[in-house]
């Protein structure tokens, strides 16, 4: 044991591998890699395989969006679905009325939904958590449906259609939108990643721990919170403009309040405020739903009305639980087991070091540091 | 000028069950500083409860004591087991907790009972009435709306401003450090608090149901309604509750009817953006400050 880890030391010491710096070199090596490996995944899996891929691709998207208005400046959202709602319809009314690109069609979804964000944010600003709550879970349930009271525009139960974009021929087209779907969501979170270590990122974080104390350094609060809720709206419209294709159509059943839930449950449970953690919960929104706890059933020979609902029970058990004990989510466990780890490597055994699971930072923990943020 | 007065009627009716579910998220909310979105699920399974008892022959009076019972008794298992342990934290851990408890119950009823809509009779007639020659849109059913919540608000206030128990009740809701020290044994009325709410949304929930239908989330919209409600009333004040109830009632009542009904959560969520643009605390609420 003593031999493996002065081992682990010697290499680590020797720093044969070092990290840029700079946070956008960084996250830009990262998403390089990981762009490379997600490659050869989607040729190795099979077409059905990589349709489910790409859901995680924009799930990941929507999910990143949450975390950061959330995880990073303290504003809870229980209604992305309804942002997402709206990115779909914009997106699908482009299609049906203009013939312009992919690319500028789902730019202007980002600013559709960041500008309803920003209908709710604005009013937000004023509230603490369970009004914002509250108005979120209105935005969930009720926004999708004021598409079945015009149905000449949104084209009522049937709903609008999206065909899939068209790749070059020899692309298989589930693979080319799988593509599309993964490179936005890297792409995504590439912006995301640099936000949140720019000045903007440093105020949320700010306004989340104190938003009194913020004020007084100079930020201000309600242009913050204002903000955050439009980058995160944004992110979840584009989400949903990507659900819209990877569905070949919107209508207003895509977007019932389970898929708000789900993101909730997403986020976290892959753990609050980490931007790596969404891949954790946007894999589990689609493969619980649908496969997991489908076997899961079949297992317990459970009957019909049971596997339908078993997702649903799952979910809200996963809210619970997760919060009740482990609010750090997998991302922080993972964290924690890491900082365990370390500690152990470098000082011969687990130090005293204290590591509250309660609120994830956002930097890395060091030996012995004890990490305590507080919040009312 | 018929159809006005009609709606107008029909808002007053809904605004009444609007007011009770807003009374539960409000005695809830001052006791403990939660929003309790499970309240909706909770009660649609008091629902379903009843619905059970109803099946088995029983009486409609014996079938709602039952419900209003689960409801007390549900309300402070939830409190102790689920709520207690994310007290005095962020408030976001409470408000995910609900959230969660309240898609957990909806999926256990699918499971159960599954998504088909069922029909709860009503005690009363649902037809309109004839007065003075004109048929009026307020049927019997309407009328025992109207008494049984205001029956349930007077109950309320009976308890909170006429025993030494509601005394004890709105100390700990006010200063709970101070009632401790003044010897109040806060953990059992936060207990109560919640029982107390959760039975009150029992009871909206029996008030809804016959007009509606009796499904896994029958209650989803009527809950957004009562916390509108109890925001433009004031998230902390039970009369609040009450008038806030019979403006969201009538407000909904108007777009749904002359507008349309599918924009009635959206006009909910416009009322609250607007109410909270121009009285944030709500029109009843004390004013409060908030502490570094």
């Amino acid at each position: 044991m003593a031999g493996l880890r002065s081992t682990v030391q010697a290499l680590t010491a020797k720093r044969w591998f070092r990290l840029p710096r700079q946070p956008m070199l960084r996250h830009l090596s990262f998403a390089a890699v990981a762009a490379v490996a997600l490659y050869f995944l989607t040729q190795w899996l099979s077409a059905f395989n990589d349709y489910e891929v790409g859901q995680i691709g924009f799930y990941a998207i929507a999910l990143a969006g949450l975390t950061l208005l959330t995880g990073i400046n303290g504003q809870i959202s229980l209604g992305h679905g309804g942002f997402m709602a709206v990115g779909g319809f914009t997106y699908a009314l482009l299609v049906e009325h203009t013939t312009w690109s992919l690319v500028p069609e789902l730019l202007v979804a980002v600013g559709v939904s960041a500008v309803v964000g920003a209908v709710i944010g604005i009013p937000a600003t004023r509230l603490r958590g369970p009004y914002l709550a509250g108005m979120t879970l209105m935005v969930a349930l009720g926004l999708p449906y004021i598409t079945n009271q015009y149905n000449s525009i949104f084209g009522g139960d049937q709903g609008l259609n999206t065909p899939p974009p068209t790749g070059p021929a020899s692309v298989n087209p589930t693979e080319w939108l799988t593509w599309i779907q993964l490179l936005g969501a890297l792409i995504v979170l590439v912006l995301l990643g640099n936000l949140v270590r720019s000045r903007f990122g440093r105020s949320f974080r700010a306004v989340r721990d104190d938003e009194i104390a913020a004020s007084l350094t100079g930020i201000h609060v309600a242009r913050t919170k204002v903000i955050a809720f439009m980058v995160s709206a944004g992110c979840a419209g584009l989400a949903g403009a990507f659900l819209a294709l990877s569905a070949g159509g919107v209508n207003s059943a895509e977007f019932p309040l389970a898929l708000s839930i789900y993101i909730l449950a997403g986020v976290v449970l892959g753990g609050t405020g980490s931007l790596m953690g969404v891949w954790w919960g946007a894999i589990i929104i689609v493969y619980l739903p649908t496969q997991w706890s489908q076997s899961l059933a079949s297992d317990f020979h459970a009957n019909a009305l049971v596997s339908a609902n078993l997702a649903v029970i799952i979910f809200g058990l996963v809210l619970i639980v997760t919060m009740l004990v482990a609010p750090g989510g997998i991302q922080g466990g993972l964290r924690w087991l890491a900082a365990k780890g370390a500690a152990y490597l470098s000082s011969g055994g687990v130090s005293n070091m204290t590591l509250s699971l309660q609120e994830p930072t956002d930097r890395p923990v060091s030996d012995g540091e004890s990490v305590r943020t507080t919040t009312k | 000028m018929q159809f006005f007065l009609d709606i107008t009627l029909g808002g007053i009716a809904t605004g009444m069950i609007v007011s009770a579910v807003a009374l539960g998220l409000v005695l809830i909310f001052r006791a403990t500083n939660v929003v309790n979105f499970a309240q909706g699920a909770m009660s649609m399974i008091t629902t379903y409860i009843a619905y059970d008892v109803l099946r088995r022959g029983a009486d409609y009076w014996l079938a709602f004591v039952v419900a209003l019972a689960v409801g007390l008794v549900f309300g402070a298992i939830t409190q102790s087991v689920l709520i207690r342990p994310v007290q005095g934290k962020s408030p976001l851990n409470a408000i995910i907790v609900t959230f969660g408890f309240l898609i957990f119950l909806e999926g256990l009823a699918g499971a159960i009972y599954g998504s088909t809509a069922r029909n709860y009779p009503a005690p009363f007639s649902l037809s309109g009435q004839k007065l003075g020659g004109t048929q009026i849109a307020f049927s019997p059913f309407d009328l025992f709306v109207v008494v049984a919540v205001l029956v349930l608000m007077g109950l309320m206030l009976v308890v909170f401003r006429g025993t030494d128990l509601g005394l004890r009740m709105r100390a700990v809701a006010f200063a709970p450090e101070a009632a401790r020290l003044l010897g109040v044994r806060v953990r059992p009325l936060l207990t109560l608090g919640w029982a107390l709410a959760v039975a009150a949304g029992a009871m909206a929930a029996l008030l809804v149901v016959p007009t509606s239908s009796l499904t896994p989330n029958f209650m989803d919209v009527i809950l957004i309604y009562g916390f509108t409600a109890a925001v433009v009333g004031g998230l902390d004040s039970p009369v609040g509750a009450l008038i806030g109830g019979l403006v969201t009632g009538l407000s909904l009542a108007y777009v749904g009817g002359y507008l349309g009904g599918s924009l009635e959560p959206m006009a909910a969520l416009a009322l609250v953006i607007v109410s909270l643009m121009v009285r944030p605390e709500g029109i009843f609420a004390r004013p409060a400050a908030r502490r570094v």
